[in-house]
């Protein structure tokens, strides 16, 4: 006996095989990014006034991102309804440009977001030092405003062994521009557009520092979380890149002549899975860029 | 494998020319196959060999609680040179191996041994064949899934030999101490027991989930002709439930196991709170995480885990039931139906874990509330199990025996829950040696002892000779006293307050040395491990009867049981593809004693004869 | 088995389905063009003040939703799938949900908010 409905469906269910497995496997994927977002929305209630930061990613960047991935999900459905209708030659393009959508996410990740974000510098002041650098932060502006005041100063670290030498009683800062101005009501709220630190340089003493570094994911809650799904999420691109590129090289021309319902069921599942990639970035996109 | 053998094979090929397909190399037969049957004995081999060397920890850990500090002669030397003097300090355990073995007890037992023996050797080797199907529906992914756990299995036991020994905080890896462990002087990264434990971790639960996927896409989608959904055997709807569990409960583990590997990793602060203090010290994080929120998604895995542990074990305790007391299994749909409502309720118990964790009044009610609930449909299957004994003439197997030991033993370990339920008496039960008794109680005379009536029941299907019944009843009775004389006694001890994390096994504790039926708490702890050892000399006849019944057992026909399951249909071992001919099922699964029949069982490839009277089938409409 | 798998298609069947997936190329470029539209919309109006950061939180999760609804209902096929994913789907939703919902309860501890 061979294995039944790995390419027709079975009668009573209406579905092969393939497409209840990736079924099956999304609704577990939907359980895992489930706990990571509810590690995210119970470390974001859970946190201070002031120590969940907003505006550290560069929006413009993101949008893009978005919209790639987008017209990646749109491809792979084009492709998928030229396999359902023989074009063998539309199906090739459309998915090689799914592929380059995907690798061009991958290289806007890895080499420019992430790495922008390592170069970024954040210094948490203590509590009780809060009135001296308060030129820089604007705290009572803000809670007039009634906003949460802002506890770290970041920027540009011109001063880099200031993180391994202990001589060294300071970090020198090229401020971010709403340490600049902090008390313009135009910085109350982040900016759609990414300006870069500026060349007001600030010294602060690592005495009234409580933690400074890098963006790295042990920065604070947020970078961790970001980094976290980031990540696992790239690593999602990365192999829905794989399968897609294995469905494109020869493979997917031999299939095609032997059964070509076999590939398009197969380009299905893959983009089922794509697909879903979209779906998360969906919600990773606001709940870190914008919000 | 040598040039003679494939020569031989070759010509084997040559004269067989009946046999449809041409004989797989030893590699592709036995070590990377993709058949369910032999990944499903991939699965049941190493998964017993794990659960003996769970085993062994354990009766380590009884020589340290009925001696403590004394030294273990021999082993204790040996087990020193080979894990270095941090382990068995000149034969004395150190307090630091100690807490390895209790975490990796718990981790081997439950994630390496009776999870891929119970759901995935079971599954495999008999889901298929019960619903009439020729293999799982995705060969190659179940073969990655055995794969997965193997190197799982693999790294877990690599953690034992590296510099400061295997995980330590037991085997729920409660943060911030988990996060913390082993950064000491001389931490590497990658290269310590927790973070191996956690790698480790993420391989078995990547095999969990493949396997569960395909599971549930079997059952779907492969059931032979005429197998309708209330024709299930019952062991396949707890296989189902159980796959179900898995797949949904484990990714939110998965993305907590992530989280901490981050932490112990790339240096972040998901469970660690603000202004941590280690040693005097604070330690360099950022802080901000919340060590509740590892508990809570530990929990949200570890509760549904429970049920997947048990319902495999109730889907063979059915199977084994039905077959021996020759009357149809009683309450079917009411079997079926408190299977799926345990499967959707162990989804919101979780917290009751957590009373000591101080929940507000309203998230204890509520879960207080569900935990109430949930033991009602246990208790449906129980009764339900009891009363199909009833009336019955039963055959006492050496299946049987076990299956009909689980059915008392899993009630103790249930209703020994019920008090654990509430909050206010967990606040002075939680983490004695009540609770390690109570779901020891439900995994160990439980789940093993169902595992083995399984064993027992489908050897003949596996191999076409039967375990020698005598050696299986000397296996049984020395296995059914020592495991209560194992558990009873810890219930006192517990009730005493002695702690389960103990390292001197309550020594210097002052109630330990209350009497209770003229030995103190503390001294409880020799008689208890003296069964310990004793059960492990038990498990020899099993051991030497396994494999020696694989080759010189009594050779016995397709159906030595009588059995009325399609899995009885299939030649004994069921070739490639299982069945000769498609089979088609006419009935339900348990029509035993059929009036007005020459035999007493009714296979389900029986078509019903016209002047039958009605058969014994529940109707109900599942997913159509 | 009931149904022997057929490994070549029924030719009529493959046309009428390949004429139905023509038709539909024309509503995936119009989804997909509506989901960059939401994309740029959630970005302007999260720099639109709604009174509290919450509101802002539940603008953007609404229009994310929204998305998400698109292209689970269009992409993924969702519009015609069977009973069966539905199945699988509402019970993952529920055990999502809940999950959600009790990790804010863990939150919420009534003795100190």
């Amino acid at each position: 006996m061979e294995i039944p409905y790995t390419v027709t469906a079975r009668p009573d269910t209406g579905l092969w095989n393939a497409k209840v497995g990736i079924w099956l496997f999304l609704a577990s994927e939907v359980m895992l990014f489930g706990g990571l977002f509810s590690a995210y929305i119970f470390l974001r209630l859970d946190a201070e006034p002031g120590y969940w930061p907003h505006g550290l990613l560069n929006v413009p960047v993101g949008t893009g991102n978005t919209a790639i991935l987008i017209a990646s999900s749109v491809t792979v459905v084009l492709a998928w309804a030229a396999l359902k209708m023989r074009q063998f030659t539309r199906y090739k393009i459309y998915m090689g440009i799914t592929i380059l959508c995907g690798v061009a996410f991958l290289v806007v990740k890895l080499a420019y977001e992430w790495p922008q974000k390592f170069e970024h510098f954040g210094a948490y002041i203590k509590p009780s030092a809060l009135e001296k650098y308060e030129p820089y932060l604007g705290n009572k502006h803000l809670l007039s405003e009634g906003l949460p005041p802002r506890v770290e100063i970041t920027g540009h670290l011109h001063n880099h062994e200031a993180l391994h030498d202990a001589s060294i009683k300071d970090y020198e800062v090229g401020l971010d521009p709403i340490y600049t101005d902090p008390t313009n009501p135009k910085m109350d709220r982040p900016h759609f557009l990414y300006v870069p630190p500026t060349e007001k340089i600030a010294h602060i003493d690592k005495a009234d520092v409580d933690r400074a570094t890098m963006f790295l994911p042990t920065h604070n809650t947020y970078f961790a979380t970001y980094f976290t799904i980031t990540g696992l999420h790239g690593l999602h691109v990365l192999g829905g890149v794989i399968v897609f590129t294995y469905l494109w090289l020869p493979f997917g021309s031999r299939l095609y002549r032997q059964n070509p319902e076999h590939l398009a069921n197969r380009v299905e599942v893959a983009g089922l899975f794509w697909h879903f990639v979209d779906l998360v970035w969906i919600f990773v996109f606001p709940l870190f860029y914008l919000l | 494998m040598d040039a003679s053998s494939s020569v031989s094979h070759a010509a084997h090929d040559h004269h067989d020319t009946a046999h449809e397909h041409h004989e797989l190399g030893f590699f592709r037969k036995y070590v990377f196959s993709t058949d369910h049957k032999v990944i499903g004995l991939q699965y049941l081999i190493t998964g017993l060999i794990f659960l003996f060397l769970g085993f062994c920890l354990m009766m380590l850990m009884r020589w340290q609680l009925a001696y403590p500090g004394k030294e273990l002669p021999v082993i204790g030397n040996l087990i020193g040179r080979m894990l270095g003097p941090g382990s068995m300090n000149n034969g004395v355990m150190t307090p630091e191996f100690y807490n390895s073995l209790g975490a990796m007890h718990g981790t081997i037992m439950i994630f390496l041994g009776i999870v891929p023996v119970a759901f995935a050797a079971f599954g495999n080797f008999v889901v298929p064949l019960q619903i009439g199907a020729p293999d799982m529906t995705f060969p190659k992914v179940n073969m990655a899934s055995y794969q997965a756990f193997f190197v799982g299995g693999m790294i877990m036991l690599i953690s034992f030999f590296v510099p400061g020994g295997a995980a330590k905080g037991g085997w729920t890896s409660y943060t911030p101490l988990a996060d913390i462990a082993d950064k000491g002087p001389g931490y590497d990264v990658i290269f310590n027991g927790q973070t191996l434990w956690l790698i480790g971790f993420i391989l078995l639960i990547t095999s969990s989930l493949l396997g569960a996927i395909n599971f549930i896409a079997t059952i779907i989608q492969l059931r032979a002709k005429g197998m309708t959904w209330m024709r299930l055997p019952f062991f396949v709807w707890a296989q189902f439930v159980t796959a179900f569990l898995l797949l949904l409960a484990f990714p939110p583990l998965e993305s907590a196991i992530v989280m901490q590997l981050m932490d112990r990793v790339a240096g972040t602060s998901f469970f660690l709170p603000t202004g941590l203090v280690v040693n005097g010290t604070a330690v360099s994080i950022s802080g901000g995480g919340s060590p509740l929120l590892w508990q809570h998604l530990f929990w949200f895995l570890g509760h549904p885990e429970v049920y997947v542990l048990i319902l495999p074990g109730m889907g063979i305790v059915a199977e084994v039931i039905a077959n021996n007391t020759r009357k149809p299994l009683w309450g079917y749909k009411s079997l079926v139906l408190a299977a799926l409502v345990l499967g959707f309720l162990s989804f919101i118990v979780w917290a009751h874990h957590m009373w000591l964790t101080g929940m507000g009044t309203a998230v204890s009610a509520f879960f207080q509330t569900t935990t109430m609930i949930i033991s009602i449909p246990s208790v449906i299957i129980l009764s339900a199990f009891f009363i199909s004994l009833w009336g019955g003439s039963i055959r006492f197997t050496v299946p049987m025996l076990f299956a009909t030991a689980f059915l008392p033993m899993f009630g103790i370990g249930g209703l020994t829950g019920i008090p654990l339920a509430f909050n206010s008496a967990d606040l002075y039960l939680h983490d004695t040696y009540y609770v390690i008794a109570h779901f020891h109680y439900i995994v160990a005379p439980g789940t093993i002892f169902a595992v083995f009536a399984g064993i027992y029941y489908w050897f003949p299907k596996a191999t076409g000779r039967k375990m020698n019944d005598f050696w299986g009843k000397v296996h049984f009775w020395p296995s059914l006293i020592c495991m209560n004389a194992i558990f009873l006694p810890m219930f006192l001890q517990g009730m005493l307050g002695m702690h389960r994390r103990w390292y001197d096994g309550g020594e210097g504790w002052t109630l330990a040395s209350e009497k209770v039926w003229g030995l103190s708490g503390f001294h409880w702890n020799l008689p208890i491990s003296i069964a310990a050892w004793t059960m492990g000399v038990a498990q020899i006849p099993f051991i030497i009867n396994f494999f020696w019944s694989i080759r010189h057992g009594q050779k016995v026909g397709i159906n030595p049981w009588e059995a009325t399951t399609l899995e009885w249909t299939a030649p004994s071992p069921p070739p490639h593809g299982n069945f000769l001919t498609p089979p088609v099922a006419y009935r339900g699964p348990y029509e035993y004693s059929l009036p007005g029949r020459a035999k007493d069982f009714t296979m389900q490839t029986e078509p019903v004869e016209p002047n039958e009277r009605a058969p014994h089938e529940p109707a109900m409409s599942l997913s159509h | 088995m009931n149904n022997p798998p057929t490994t070549e298609p029924v030719d009529h069947e493959t046309e009428h389905y390949a004429h139905d997936v023509s038709k539909h190329v024309r509503g995936y470029l119009i989804v997909g063009g509506t989901l960059l539209f939401f994309t740029a919309l959630t970005v302007f109006l999260s720099y639109v003040n709604f009174g509290t950061q919450k509101a802002n939180v539940a603008v953007a999760m609404v229009v994310a939703t929204i998305k998400a609804g698109l292209v689970a209902y269009i992409f993924m096929h969702l519009s015609a799938e069977k009973k069966l994913i539905y199945r699988i789907l509402i019970f993952t939703a529920i055990f999502v949900f809940g999950l959600f919902w009790l990790i804010y309860l863990a939150w919420y501890d009534p003795v100190v908010h």
